[in-house]
């Protein structure tokens, strides 16, 4: 059991003194404190000759409380009162968390601030934008071209992930096909299987779940990493250096994942459609070969067009929100994390939009 | 003792120690102490004895482990080898619940402040004191941060600034108040004034020097900074060799024939601090008059 401070009221003569006894130190003095701010007759006199040990917390407790009554402290040890003068002087009573308005200001403060930041926020993507195209052709003009940043990148989006992209492709060749299958089998036509399957992937799925998949991987890795440099200044040494990080480190990214994405896709597209042969083979009756075989003559071209010409758009969409909310970073480590989200929650989300307005536009170009 | 219905509740999960006093000799006892990262082994057969009440700096070139030790001692570091007592507690044996009791009775500053940046500087302050006085008011807690954070020579409005608005020594500054929160009777220092200007680094050895007198603070204080050892500490220990080569004031240590301390004690540099402290003091270092 931990001893407790306490106090004591005694009264003579018309002085009330409050006697203290026990420990006042932080560990003790909880209760102590309660009480003392909840006296409020007049206090003359403090006394301290029957305390223990005495801390910093003890010394202002009973510092506030003589100052607060206007009472005289006596019995003090040499260090209690070393203690009380060092605490006197330490007085301050600044806020302790920076000022708040009030509730209604906040909202429509907060409202105005995100719509104003909205607005910004554009001009500042439009113009990361351009800027990765200026320093594009910079490099390009200078022969100033970081290859090795290029390939390593290239390595770790698109190499890199090649097991879990096959491996997510894969299962969703065996599900499409799956419930494929059961759906068609109503209508008798089952064969029809091969055609969802192919047709499918090669022109939405296969592209889109590797976009989520490379947000996640390598557009969140591209804003905890960039967000982290800035932090530790390391963007900020480049520049006084003269290195573009533009071009050291941004560029590399976004080209890494422009190039790769459209292989991921395909690749995804194959394996995909590799599942879905799998599956009819193990569970439809329909030949491994057979199915590939018809694979080939049910998708027309175009759909793999449709998949390849959107797969670099989304690798740019992707490695732009990375990058760019990575450059966003500034203050703490907080941000770091914040930033590396809406990367990610931005990219997917961007991708989905624009995968509806391509659905749109290749419909009207005649490539159903 | 108390018999309140509200402070049974915390008397009674709560060990005994939280808070509670030290009055051996040493608080910190090091005996045979073996750290090693992989191969490269650290420290080997090091011991150490800490008086209570003292500023004992810690100096060693890079890579001796001085951090390492620090580590060591608080818990952070487990040893391979030997044991440390702090308290008169084994620190590496003990079971993290135990160590708690232990926890609450010292401060650490490390070398970049560590503060948690999501938090203003007064609720920096406050974390320790919530994580183990609960029961203490809001108003009191609020007060203790505000009179920390003066103590430790920051304005009084910086208690509502978060660290990403504090420069270097601020923030410096804003670790120690933290260190201090509890109270506590051992105080770690890592590096206090690397990074400081000289103005900045001399108020904060004066600092040091006076919260660690007004306050009967043992300092453990790891540093690179000669004149922080000339004014400051009352004795200073020698880390080479994987172990604490030689403990004592400078003027002992002078007289070691270790060449690494012969070099230390003996460059410009140390010549010039020393020569500074002593005139501070009024004393000519050549024929010691004065003292």
């Amino acid at each position: 059991m931990r001893e407790w401070a306490e106090a004591r009221v005694e009264d003579a003569g018309g002085r009330s003194t409050v006697i203290l006894s026990g420990p006042m130190v932080i560990s003790s003095i909880g209760h102590l404190d309660k009480e003392l701010r909840a006296m409020t007759a007049p206090v003359q006199q403090i006394d301290l000759s029957g305390i223990g040990s005495i801390d910093t917390v003890g010394a202002w407790t009973v510092w506030r409380f003589a100052s607060q009554h206007d009472a005289q402290i006596t019995g003090a040890t040499p260090e209690a009162e070393r203690l009380i003068e060092a605490v006197r002087n330490a007085e301050s009573t600044a806020d302790i968390t920076p000022p708040r308005s009030s509730i209604f200001i906040r909202v429509f403060e907060d409202v105005g601030h995100k719509v104003i930041e909205q607005w910004h926020g554009t001009v500042r993507v439009i113009s990361f934008l351009g800027a990765i195209v200026i320093s594009f052709f910079n490099s390009v003009v200078h022969r100033r071209f970081r290859m090795r940043a290029l390939v390593r990148q290239m390595e770790l989006v698109g190499v890199a992930s090649l097991g879990i992209i096959g491996l997510m492709s894969f299962l969703i060749g065996i599900v499409i096909a799956q419930q494929g299958a059961v759906q068609l089998e109503q209508f008798g036509a089952e064969s029809l299987t091969v055609n969802l399957v192919g047709r499918l992937t090669l022109r939405e799925l296969g592209v889109l779940m590797t976009a989520i998949m490379v947000a996640g991987r390598s557009g969140s890795a591209f804003a905890a990493q960039l967000g982290t440099m800035k932090l530790t200044e390391e963007i900020d040494a480049m520049r006084t250096i003269g290195v573009s990080p533009m071009e050291a480190l941004v560029l590399p990214r976004i080209l890494a994942a422009v190039i790769m994405m459209p292989l991921l896709g395909f690749y995804a597209s194959i394996v995909a459609i590799i599942g879905g042969a799998t599956l009819s083979e193990l569970a439809l009756g329909i030949p491994f070969f057979t199915f590939l075989a018809r694979v080939q003559e049910v998708v027309p071209m175009y759909d793999l067009y449709v998949g390849m010409i959107k797969a670099p758009v989304f690798g740019l969409i992707v490695a732009l929100a990375g990058c760019y909310q990575g450059m966003q970073v500034q203050g703490n480590a907080e941000e770091v994390g914040l930033k590396t989200t809406q990367a990610v929650v931005q990219a997917i989300f961007m991708v989905i939009v624009l995968d509806a307005v391509f659905a749109v536009l290749f419909t009207k170009m005649g490539w159903a | 003792m108390n018999e309140r219905a509200d402070g049974a509740i915390f008397a009674e999960d709560t060990d005994d120690e939280i808070g509670g006093h030290y009055d051996g000799q040493y608080p910190i006892v090091i005996e045979g102490l073996k750290n090693a990262f992989g191969d490269q082994v650290i420290h080997d057969n090091l011991s150490l004895k800490v008086r209570r009440g003292e500023i004992l700096g810690v100096v060693g070139g890079s890579g001796t482990g001085k951090s390492v030790l620090m580590r060591s001692i608080i818990g952070l570091q487990r040893p391979l080898e030997g044991t440390i007592e702090v308290f008169g507690k084994d620190i590496v044996g003990a079971p993290p619940e135990e160590e708690t009791g232990v926890r609450s009775r010292w401060g650490v500053l490390f070398q970049g402040g560590a503060l948690f940046s999501t938090l203003t500087v007064a609720e920096n302050v406050q974390v320790p004191i919530k994580q183990f006085y609960p029961e203490l008011t809001p108003e009191l807690k609020d007060e203790i941060a505000r009179f920390k954070v003066t103590m430790t020579g920051l304005a009084p409005e910086a208690a509502s600034k978060y660290p990403s608005e504090l420069s270097g020594g601020m923030k410096k500054r804003a670790g120690l108040a933290r260190a201090l929160a509890l109270d506590p009777e051992l105080l770690f220092l890592d590096e206090p004034t690397a990074g400081l200007d000289p103005i900045g680094a001399a108020n904060f050895d004066n600092l040091t020097r006076e919260l660690a007198d007004t306050l009967g603070l043992t300092v453990f204080l790891i540093t690179h900074d000669l004149d922080t050892l000339y004014t400051i500490c009352d004795r200073v220990a020698v880390l080479a060799d994987k172990k604490v080569t030689a403990v004592g004031t400078i003027p002992e240590l002078l007289e070691s024939d270790h060449p690494w301390i012969q070099e230390y004690f003996n460059g410009p540099r140390s010549r010039a601090a020393m020569q500074s402290a002593l005139n501070a003091r009024g004393v000519d270092s050549d024929t010691g008059l004065g003292a």
